[in-house]
C-alpha cells in the first residue's frame, strides 16, 4: 500500500467518521474538519510535481484479483496528477465555501460531507487507477455519489427528478463503458491501461475496435454531458451550489473529457475518432452557447456554458489526437498537439474560473434568495466584491485579455486552424467548417459572458422583487472565489509555470509521440497580429452588436420546434419504458402464488428433465442392492398411507396428525439405513413440530366460522404437475446409483477419533470439522427464534396502546 | 431396497408438490414439510443403503455408512424445524390479522 | 377447554426427570456414541414443552424462571466465544482440541473443547424452540 493509495481510500475512510464528528462536536461546523482532507491529498500529491516536469511517472500496485489480472494499480502520470490537483484543489476550497454556504443548524451536513468525501475519494480513484475496472468502479461511484449530493435536498420535486435523470445517463454510459472495457480485454488480454496503449497497433486493426471505441466514447460523452447526453446537466443545478460548483462543472463532468485524453494513445490516430470526438465537441460547443444565452436562471446559464466549454475542450482533444497519425519527429506532430496543449491549458482554465463563477452565484442567491436574472440587477454597488469576481470570471470565460481564458481561447483557434489545413481524413472537404463553428460558438459564449455580468450587477436595482435584503457575503464565502479569480490573473501573466509544471506533462501523457516537442515553446498571451487575434476582435465587435440587440432577435428561441427539445424525448421514453415494463409485469405477475410455483416447477421439468433425456440415456442398475426386509415393507406401505391422507383429507387435523405420522415413519427409516443420530433428532424434532402445529393450526377454527376453505377440490392440473416432479426425482434418484464420478470425501471422516477424538463421526463433523456450518445453523434457528417473537409480540403491544389511548 | 427409496422419495415429492400449490396456507406448509422429508430420504438414498455399521467408530465393524450426508440430513432438520416454525407463525398471524388462511384472498393491493 | 389432566400431571412429574436425565446423558454421550448438542437441546426442549402442555404457562414460567431469548443469545455467544478462543490462540476459527485426563475418582476421562461449543448448540436449540412455542401459546 503506497501513500498514493493511501490518498484516494483517505476520503472514504474518513466519511466513516463524519457522522460521529457531527454527533461529537455539535457546535462546530463538521466542514472544518473535512477541510483537513483535501489539504492533505493536495499537499503530499503536490510533491509529484517536479517529478512529472522531469518527465518521470510512478506506479504502484496492490494485487487485488491477480487471478482475474484486477489490480489496484496506481498510475501518476501528468494526466492523472493534474486532475487529482484540480480534485483535491477545488475541493479544498468547496469545502471552506461551504461551511458558509450551508448554515450548520438547518442542512443535515453529515450526509452532505460523506457524500462529498465519498465523491472526492472515487474522483481521485478514477483518474489515478491504471486498471479499467477499477477505473470503472470508480466512474460509477462517482455516479452516484453525484446522484446522492444532486438529490441533497430531496424534499424537492425537481431535486429527485435531476438526480434520477443524472443518474439514468451517467449510468447508461457506465455501462457502456464496461461492455467497452470486456471488449477491450478480449482483443489485448489485459486490464491495464498502459498495455492497452502499448497494443494500440492491435487494437485499431481488430474487428471489434469500432463497437468498443463508440461504447467507450458514449461512457465519456454521457458522464461529460455531450449533445445529445448533456441534457442532464441544468438539471443536476438542483444540488446545491457549492456541490454544482465542484462535481458539475469542476471535476466529475471532466472525468469524460479525462476518459477520451486518457485513451487518445490507445485509439486516437483513427480517423473515426478524431471525427466523432471533434464533431460531437464541436456540435456540443455551439449547442450549449446558443442555449445559455436564453437562460433566465443563473446557474442554468452556467450549465449550459459548462456544456459548451466541455464541447470546446472534447472537440480540441478531437483534433489534436490527428498528431497520433503522422510519425514521431513528423513537423505535423507538434502542430496538431497543440490541439492538447490547448486543450489541457483551457481545462485548467476553466477550472477556474467556472469555479469562481459558480460560487458568486451562490453568493448572489445566498444574499438574495434569487437566481432568476429577471429580478436581479444593480447589485454593483451593494455586492462590491462579488461583482469584481464575476467581471474576471465572464470575462476569461468570454476569452478577454488580461485574463486566462484569452490565452487558451486564442490557441483553441489555432488549434481549429491547423486542423482545418489537415489534408487526411477527408478534411480538405469540410475541413473549413471548423473555424467557422468555433468563431460563431465564441460570439455566443461572449454573448452570454456578458448577459451574466449585465443583469446580475449592472441595470435597476429591484429590491422589492428580491426576497432578503441583498448584502455583500461573508469573508469566508468570498474568500474561495478570490483564490480563484486571482488565479484566472496570475496564469494570464505567467502561463509557463503551468505550462511546464502540468501542461506538458499532460501532452505527453496523451501525445506520447509529442513528448518533449514543446520543451522550447513558450506559451504567451502576445503573438503579433495573426488571424487568431483578428478573430477574438471579431468575436468583440459582433458580439457587442449583437448584445446590444438582444431583445429584438432573442425571440427567435421561442419559434424552435417541439421536436428539438431533447428534455421531451428524454421524458417521453422514460414514460414509455415504464408503461411497457409494466405490461410485461402484469401479464405474468398473477399475484397468485400458485401460478408462480407453477412457473418454477414447469421451469424444473423443462429444463432438468429435458436436459436428462437428451444427454443421458436411462439404465436401471440393479447390481448391489440392498436387501428389503418385510418390516421395511410396512413402513415403507404405512408412508405411502399418511402421505395420501395428507393429501386426500379435507379436516386439517387429520392432515397435520398424518405429516407427524410420516415424520416418525421417516425417523424409523433413518434407523434402518444406519443413521441413529438423524433417527434421534427427527423423533424429538417431529414431536416439538406437531406441538407446534397444533398450537398455531387447533385453535384457528374456533376463531371465525370458516367451512369454505376445509375442503379443496382435486385438481388435475397441479396433481400432473405435481407428478412430473415427482417422477423427475425418482428419475434421478435411480440413476444416481449406477454412477459414481468422484471419490468420496468421507474417507477422512474416517479417522475422526485421531483427528478429533471423537468416535461418532457424524457429531465430530458437526461440532469439529464443519464448525463454522454448525454455528451458523444455530445462529438460523435464533433468528428464527426471535422472528417468531417479533412476530407474535409487536402486534399484542401495538394494540396495547391502542387500548390505553381509548 | 434403493428403487423402493426412490419411489417413495418421488411419492413424497409428488405430495409435497401438490400440496404447495394448494389454496390452503396450512396445506402449503406441510407441503414444504413434506418435500423435505424427500429431500432428507434422498439425500440418504444416493450416497448408498446399508453399507457398513452407524458411523461409530466404537462399533467394531469392516466399513462404516457414509457419515457425511448425515451431517447435512441433521443440520437441515432443525434448520428446517426452525424455518417450518416462522411460516407457521407468519401463517398464523397472517390468519388472525386478516381472517383467511385462503392464499386467492392474501394477493395484496391490485394496483401498485 | 376445561379437562381434568390430574394423571398427564403426575405421569409428567416423573416422566420429565426421565427425559431431562436421558437428554443430558444424550449430549454427552455425543461424542462418542449417539447424542450431541441437537439432540439433546431438541431432548431438553421437549420434556419442557410436556411441562408447559401438562400444567400452564403462569406456573411453570414461575417454577422455572428462564427467560428463553436471553438463553438464544447465550447459547450463540457461547459457541462464538469458543471460535474466537482458538483465534486467540493463534488457530483458525473454531479450531478444537482434546486431551485425556486422569481424574482421581472417575479415571481417565477425555475432555474437549467442542463440548463447550456443543453447550452453545444445546442453549440456543432449547432457546429458540421454547420461544417459537411459548410465543404462540402466550398469544392464543
Amino acid at each position: 500500500m503506497s501513500w498514493v493509495h493511501l490518498m484516494i481510500v483517505l476520503p472514504l475512510l474518513f466519511a466513516v467518521f463524519i457522522p460521529l464528528l457531527y454527533k461529537a462536536f455539535p457546535r462546530i461546523h463538521t466542514g472544518w474538519f473535512v477541510l483537513v482532507v483535501p489539504v492533505l491529498i493536495f499537499g503530499y500529491l503536490a510533491t509529484y510535481l517536479p517529478m512529472l516536469a522531469n518527465g518521470g511517472t510512478a506506479i504502484y500496485e496492490i494485487p487485488w484479483i491477480p487471478y482475474l489480472d484486477i489490480n489496484f494499480t496506481v498510475f501518476v502520470d501528468g494526466l492523472g496528477l493534474i486532475f487529482a490537483l484540480i480534485i483535491s484543489g477545488i475541493g479544498a476550497l468547496v469545502v471552506i465555501y461551504s461551511i458558509y454556504y450551508l448554515s450548520k443548524a438547518r442542512e443535515a451536513l453529515h450526509n452532505f460531507y460523506v457524500y462529498l468525501m465519498m465523491f472526492m475519494g472515487a474522483m481521485l480513484g478514477v483518474v489515478l487507477s491504471d486498471n479499467m475496472i477499477v477505473l470503472y468502479l470508480f466512474w460509477e461511484l462517482t455516479s452516484i455519489s453525484s446522484f446522492l449530493l444532486i438529490a441533497y435536498w430531496y424534499q424537492r420535486k425537481q431535486s429527485r427528478f435531476g438526480a434520477q435523470k443524472a443518474m439514468l445517463i451517467t449510468v447508461l454510459g457506465g455501462f457502456a463503458m464496461l461492455a467497452s472495457i470486456i471488449m477491450i480485454h478480449n482483443i489485448t488480454g489485459t486490464f491495464s491501461i498502459r498495455e492497452v496503449i502499448a497494443q494500440s497497433d492491435l487494437l485499431v486493426q481488430h474487428d471489434l475496435f469500432l463497437p468498443a471505441m463508440l461504447l467507450l466514447l458514449l461512457g465519456a460523452f454521457t458522464k461529460s454531458a455531450q449533445f445529445p447526453f448533456h441534457i442532464w446537466l441544468p438539471d443536476a443545478m438542483e444540488a446545491p451550489t457549492p456541490i454544482s460548483a465542484y462535481l458539475h462543472s469542476a471535476t466529475m463532468v471532466k472525468a469524460g473529457i479525462y476518459l477520451v485524453a486518457r485513451f487518445t494513445p490507445a485509439f486516437g490516430g483513427t480517423p473515426e475518432w478524431f471525427w466523432i470526438v471533434t464533431f460531437v465537441g464541436l456540435f456540443t460547443l455551439i449547442w450549449g452557447s446558443l442555449n445559455a444565452v436564453k437562460q433566465r436562471d443563473l446557474k442554468a446559464l452556467l450549465a449550459f456554458s459548462t456544456i459548451s466549454q466541455l464541447g470546446l475542450i472534447m472537440s480540441l482533444l478531437g483534433m489534436g489526437s490527428a498528431a497520433l497519425y503522422f510519425n514521431p519527429g513528423d513537423q505535423g506532430v507538434q502542430l496538431h498537439a497543440y490541439a492538447v496543449l490547448a486543450a489541457v491549458f483551457h481545462l485548467i482554465n476553466h477550472s477556474t474560473f467556472k469555479g469562481s463563477l459558480f460560487m458568486v452565484v451562490g453568493i448572489v442567491d445566498h444574499e438574495t434568495g434569487t437566481r432568476d436574472m429577471r429580478k436581479l440587477g444593480g447589485l454593483m454597488t451593494i455586492m462590491p466584491v462579488s461583482f469584481t469576481l464575476a467581471v474576471i470570471g465572464s470575462l476569461s470565460m468570454a476569452g478577454l485579455p488580461p485574463f486566462n481564458g484569452f490565452i487558451s481561447k486564442e490557441m483553441f483557434f489555432t488549434g481549429t486552424l491547423s486542423a482545418a489545413s489537415l489534408d487526411i481524413f477527408n478534411m480538405s472537404t469540410y475541413g473549413a467548417i471548423i473555424p467557422v463553428v468555433a468563431w460563431i460558438a465564441s460570439v455566443f459564449t461572449f454573448i452570454y459572458s456578458i448577459i451574466l455580468v449585465y443583469k446580475t450587477f449592472l441595470g435597476k436595482y429591484q429590491p422589492e422583487r428580491l426576497e432578503k435584503k441583498a448584502h455583500e457575503a461573508p469573508l469566508g464565502m468570498l474568500i474561495p472565489p478570490s483564490i480563484l479569480g486571482f488565479l484566472v490573473l496570475a496564469i494570464f501573466f505567467f502561463p509557463n509555470v503551468v505550462g511546464d509544471y502540468a501542461l506538458k506533462p499532460m501532452v505527453a501523457s496523451i501525445i506520447p509521440s509529442a513528448a518533449g516537442v514543446f520543451d522550447d515553446y513558450a506559451i504567451s498571451w502576445w503573438h503579433g497580429f495573426e488571424p487568431e487575434l483578428f478573430m477574438t476582435m471579431a468575436v468583440v465587435a459582433v458580439g457587442l452588436i449583437l448584445f446590444a440587440t438582444l431583445n429584438r432577435w432573442i425571440g427567435l428561441y421561442n419559434h424552435m420546434p417541439q421536436w428539438m427539445h431533447l428534455n421531451n424525448w428524454f421524458k417521453h421514453g422514460l414514460s414509455g419504458m415504464e408503461r411497457g415494463s409494466h405490461k410485461v409485469i402484469d401479464w405474468h405477475m398473477t399475484g397468485y402464488i400458485r401460478d408462480y410455483l407453477m412457473y418454477i416447477f414447469i421451469t424444473i421439468i423443462l429444463i432438468v428433465g429435458g436436459s436428462y433425456f437428451l444427454l443421458t440415456d436411462f439404465t436401471l442398475y440393479t447390481e448391489n442392492l440392498a436387501s428389503i426386509s418385510l418390516f421395511e415393507i410396512v413402513l415403507a406401505l404405512v408412508l405411502l398411507g399418511s402421505t395420501v391422507l395428507v393429501m386426500a383429507t379435507r379436516s386439517r387435523l387429520t392432515a397435520v396428525v398424518s405429516v407427524g405420522v410420516l415424520g416418525y415413519v421417516v425417523a424409523l427409516f433413518f434407523i434402518i439405513l444406519r443413521a441413529p443420530d438423524l433417527a434421534l433428532t427427527q423423533l424429538a424434532i417431529e414431536t416439538v413440530s406437531v406441538a407446534l402445529y397444533l398450537l398455531c393450526f387447533y385453535h384457528l377454527p374456533k376463531l371465525k366460522g370458516r367451512s369454505e376453505e376445509e375442503g379443496e377440490k382435486f385438481k388435475i392440473g397441479n396433481f400432473i404437475v405435481a407428478l412430473g416432479i415427482g417422477s423427475l426425482v425418482t428419475l434421478l434418484a435411480l440413476s444416481v446409483n449406477g454412477y459414481n464420478l468422484f471419490e468420496p470425501i468421507s474417507v477422512y471422516y474416517g479417522d475422526s477419533y485421531d483427528l478429533a477424538g471423537a468416535a461418532n463421526m457424524v457429531n465430530a463433523i458437526l461440532a469439529d470439522f464443519r464448525g463454522f456450518d454448525t454455528f451458523l445453523e444455530i445462529v438460523v434457528v435464533a433468528i428464527a427464534g426471535l422472528g417468531v417473537y417479533a412476530l407474535v409480540r409487536l402486534r399484542l403491544e401495538k394494540r396495547g396502546g391502542t387500548d390505553e389511548s381509548q | 431396497m434403493e428403487i423402493l427409496m426412490s419411489i417413495l422419495i418421488g411419492v413424497l415429492v409428488t405430495a409435497g408438490t401438490y400440496l404447495v400449490m394448494s389454496r390452503s396456507l396450512l396445506r402449503i406448509i406441510l407441503g414444504t414439510a413434506v418435500i423435505g422429508h424427500g429431500a432428507l430420504l434422498l439425500l440418504l438414498t444416493t450416497a448408498g443403503l446399508k453399507e457398513g455399521a452407524p458411523p461409530i467408530t466404537n462399533i467394531e465393524a469392516l466399513s462404516y455408512a457414509d457419515p457425511l450426508p448425515q451431517a447435512l440430513i441433521l443440520t437441515a432438520i432443525v434448520i428446517n424445524f426452525a424455518t417450518t416454525g416462522f411460516f407457521l407463525v407468519l401463517a398464523y398471524r397472517a390468519y388472525k390479522e386478516l381472517g383467511t388462511d385462503d392464499m386467492d384472498k392474501l394477493r395484496g393491493i391490485d394496483d401498485e | 377447554m376445561k379437562v381434568n389432566d390430574v394423571i398427564l400431571q403426575t405421569v409428567t412429574k416423573i416422566v420429565v426427570f426421565i427425559i431431562f436425565t436421558f437428554a443430558f446423558y444424550l449430549f454427552f454421550a455425543g461424542h462418542h456414541d449417539t447424542g450431541g448438542g441437537f439432540i439433546g437441546g431438541l431432548m431438553a426442549a421437549s420434556a419442557l414443552v410436556l411441562l408447559y402442555l401438562s400444567y400452564d404457562i403462569d406456573t411453570i414460567s414461575k417454577a422455572i424462571p428462564i427467560n428463553y431469548r436471553t438463553l438464544i443469545g447465550v447459547g450463540v455467544s457461547v459457541s462464538m466465544l469458543t471460535g474466537l478462543g482458538s483465534i486467540l490462540l493463534g488457530f483458525p476459527f473454531l479450531s478444537h482440541t482434546f486431551e485425556y485426563v486422569d481424574f482421581p475418582f472417575f479415571g481417565e476421562i477425555e475432555l474437549a473443547t467442542s463440548v463447550l461449543f456443543e453447550f452453545g448448540v444445546l442453549f440456543t436449540v432449547v432457546g429458540g424452540t421454547l420461544t417459537i412455542i411459548l410465543s404462540i401459546s402466550e398469544d392464543v
